[in-house]
């Protein structure tokens, strides 16, 4: 299985295979994304009953928490990507973590926005300094960062190098922070899916949620690809621009170039 | 360990003759906690009451202000291209370059600590845990530090960059200083909260210069 998983990740470290493998991949991710987002809706909004205390309120969650273990776990592809830049020098670990990061961002947001607006009905406050809700916050600043820095530096190479090592020492603080704000206060509720013993939701909530949850991470990977295919191209387009410039240079006469 | 030494004698004494970013950081630490009052109202209680809060954020402010300069005049003059090639590892030449930081910045911000306590009306018994948790804790805003002085070294806008880096880096600091404090006061003043700021700062003394050496290196190669 390691060697299988190996070779897969030295076989794309080719990136023409990289783009031929996406591109066939692609369709069908979106597809099959597409089709277990509508039929996780159609669930949560036809199947699923309102919650007793929370009432329909409860849809929100159907968003809001496949969002947030996205908000992780691409922090955590960001982190491995760095790692693999960084230590096996793969030539597409820079582009899956550039790709990633405003994605992050971007589930980040959704969930503590969402998060908010279920808060609102059902704390009375859009926003309460809880350690959950701050650490997402924390979270958020942390893809912002990894964002400023890279966009900071005009040397591409210098820029992933730099990023990788932010993104290697925020997957080592993450943790810290996350328990340094539990212990600070909570509001917010444990995990009640992933948790030992097994899930603490009814059956009739949590396959919907499951299901969305699984809906959201093809769609992920799918605007992953996507964006780590943009990033390919657009780099082969600045490699043939410069290579054009330069040919343009070498072919002027001597004392036109000065 | 003789190179260690001299470095960081270089460092300190750097910092203290020069003395504008140290009398800078100061100043700013002065100016925002007098300001903070005309922003808060003048209530003594309440003053009182968050006083160990606002005198560690005004801490953590004022020594992020220095944090740019750490390795940029080195940069500037070329010395740190000699460093780096020197017997060194820059992982050490990173080390002493935090310490001269605690040293030159950190511990006189600490020292001056609880000058402003008077003025923010901070009850007599908080004294002792404020300076303790600052003792302690302050490594870590050095060590952590050099992180974000290392990555912003060659960026536009280094100075506003590292805020941004470094802060939600220094939030254990902040909750488990002022946790610390707490719990220090609090009844049988039970101590956890200082030995995890501990391992906060340790941990930091290990991972800042790391990390920060590679990000050098990557820069300087």
């Amino acid at each position: 299985m390691q060697t299988s998983a190996q070779n897969l990740t030295s076989r794309l470290a080719n990136p023409t295979r990289f783009m031929s493998l996406s591109a066939t991949a692609l369709p069908w991710l979106g597809g099959i994304a597409a089709a277990f987002i509508a039929f996780g809706l159609y669930l949560a909004f036809f199947s699923a009953p309102p919650d007793y205390q929370q009432g329909q309120t409860v849809k929100i969650m159907f968003i809001h928490v496949p969002s947030a273990w996205l908000a992780m776990g691409i922090y955590l592809l960001v982190a491995i990507s760095s790692f693999g830049l960084l230590v096996f020098r793969h030539p597409l670990a820079d582009v899956s973590a550039k790709a990633a990061v405003p994605l992050g961002a971007a589930f980040t947001f959704l969930a503590l926005i969402t998060g908010a607006l279920w808060g609102r009905p059902m704390w009375g406050a859009y926003w309460v300094w809880d350690a959950r809700l701050t650490s997402v916050l924390i979270l958020f600043f942390l893809y912002l960062g990894l964002m400023a820095l890279r966009s900071s530096l005009d040397d591409e190479a210098l820029a992933s190098k730099l990023t990788a090592i932010l993104a290697l020492v925020g997957i080592v603080l993450l943790p810290i922070i996350k328990f340094s704000v539990e212990w600070w206060n909570t509001l917010h509720q444990p995990a009640s899916v992933l948790r030992f013993g097994g899930p603490s939701i009814h059956a009739s909530i949590l396959v919907p949620l499951l299901v969305m949850a699984v809906g959201f991470v093809l769609a992920f990977t799918a605007m992953h690809l996507m964006a780590m295919r943009n990033e390919i191209l657009r780099r082969r387009v600045k490699a043939l621009t410069l290579a054009e410039v330069s040919r343009a240079g070498a072919g002027l006469p001597a004392g036109a170039k000065g | 360990m003789r190179a260690f030494f001299a470095l960081l004698a270089r460092d300190l004494n750097l910092a203290f003759r020069e003395g504008s970013a140290l009398g800078a950081a100061l100043g700013f630490y002065l100016i925002v906690v007098a300001m903070l009052p005309l922003g808060l109202g003048p209530d003594m209680a309440l003053l009182s009451r968050i006083a160990p809060g606002l005198l560690w954020l005004a801490l953590l402010l004022s020594a992020l202000l220095t944090l740019g300069r750490l390795f940029e005049t080195d940069l500037e003059d070329g010395s740190l291209d000699v460093l780096a090639t020197g017997s060194l590892p820059l992982e050490a030449v990173v080390v002493a370059k935090g310490l001269a930081h605690w040293l030159s910045t950190a511990l006189p911000l600490t020292l001056l600590a609880p000058i402003l306590g008077l003025m923010l009306n901070l009850e007599f018994a908080a004294y002792p845990p404020l300076l303790a948790t600052m003792l302690v804790g302050t490594p870590a805003i050095s060590f952590i530090g050099t992180i974000g002085a290392a990555l912003t070294l060659r960026s536009r806008r280094g100075s506003l960059l590292i805020a941004l880096l470094v802060l939600p880096l220094y939030i254990p600091t902040l909750i488990f200083g002022i946790g610390a404090i707490a719990s220090l006061l609090g009844p049988g003043g039970s101590e956890p909260s200082l030995m995890i700021l501990g391992a906060i700062s340790l941990g930091a003394f290990v991972l800042g210069p790391i990390a920060a050496a590679a990000a050098l290196r990557a820069q300087l190669g």
